[in-house]
């Protein structure tokens, strides 16, 4: 898309309309209760959410090309971050070292928890 | 009258205002990125904090996306109003998104005003750090954007610089889709 083009505007009142159909199975995931939905219909619809307003809001597939690939590696330079951190935070304990606070954390967390909810 | 260079001159093949809003989306994915990824592996890591998320209003986080996805849509058709050069329409699409970032904001302000009340402060536990943190980060990327919005409508209005009205849109919807990350991240996730 060069200054001079213009974009080709989609039905966005239509894509709005599939947004809010989405964020409808969002909300209806967790009456479910099934763990695995509620995953789905979260974390799954939120993805596809995220990429139709990209694609059609934003216009980014039609963007110079530089452009999605610059946003692709930034995600991907954030999961490498993921992947470099999440070891060390993730679990608590290793073969030489032991994170003692995160432990305690979860235990006293664990056993106030039920007094929260009730 | 001179113009702002950002708005007249091209680089790497398309106007430099565009290029600087897109170079403005990719560090942000940075900043919320990493923080979603730390709220991530430590809600994996700290399965206490599920009792803490259960006291966040699933219903209110639902109102807010509907608010933030509407003016999403004023803001593509304020876009698609200034390309066809008509800027007062596109003015007024801009407001109506400004509009829509203040009720966010509106909402969350008694969403936090309730939930302080009932004790939840940013020092009550890990969960409720992150949820300020991000939800509070957010927040200001709202307030920046509605007052921004507000601005370029009243250029617009004057049919001047509807360049802007696209980079503006183009910020807005990015804070739209981090919202809709962490909508289900601190409210659906218990």
């Amino acid at each position: 898309m060069s200054s001079d083009e213009h974009v080709h505007h989609p039905n966005y009142v239509r894509i709005w309309a599939v947004l809010l159909v989405l964020l409808v199975v969002s909300v209806l995931g967790p009456l479910t209760g099934i763990r695995w939905l509620v995953l789905i219909t979260a974390f799954g619809v939120a993805m596809v959410k995220a990429y139709l307003v990209a694609k059609n809001f934003m216009h980014v597939t039609i963007e110079r090309r530089f452009i999605p690939y610059l946003l692709v590696v930034c995600l991907v330079l954030v999961l490498v971050l993921f992947v470099g951190v999440a070891p060390d935070v993730m679990k608590h304990r290793g073969l030489n070292w032991e994170n003692y606070s995160a432990r305690q954390a979860v235990e006293a967390g664990m056993q106030s928890a039920p007094a929260k909810r009730e | 009258m001179n113009k702002p260079i950002a708005t007249t001159r091209s680089a790497a093949g398309l106007p430099t205002a565009r290029l600087v809003t897109w170079w403005v989306v990719a560090s942000e994915i940075f900043i919320f990125g990493g923080l979603l990824a730390s709220y991530v592996m430590h809600r994996i890591a700290h399965p206490e904090w599920a009792a803490s998320a259960s006291h966040t209003n699933m219903w209110i986080g639902a109102f807010n996306t509907f608010v933030l996805l509407t003016s999403s849509l004023f803001a593509v058709l304020g876009h698609k109003a200034a390309e066809s050069g008509d800027g007062p329409k596109a003015a007024r699409f801009l407001r109506f998104t400004a509009l829509g970032g203040f009720v966010f904001l509106t909402v969350k302000a008694f969403e936090w005003t309730h939930e302080i009340r009932e004790g939840f402060v940013i020092a009550s536990s890990g969960f409720w750090s992150f949820y300020y943190t991000a939800a509070g980060l957010h927040a200001a990327h709202v307030l920046a954007g509605a007052l921004i919005l507000l601005v370029v409508a009243a250029g617009a209005a004057r049919n001047e610089e509807l360049l802007r009205v696209e980079c503006i849109g183009i910020y807005w919807h990015f804070v739209d889709i981090i919202w809709i990350f962490l909508f289900p991240l601190l409210y659906i996730a218990h």
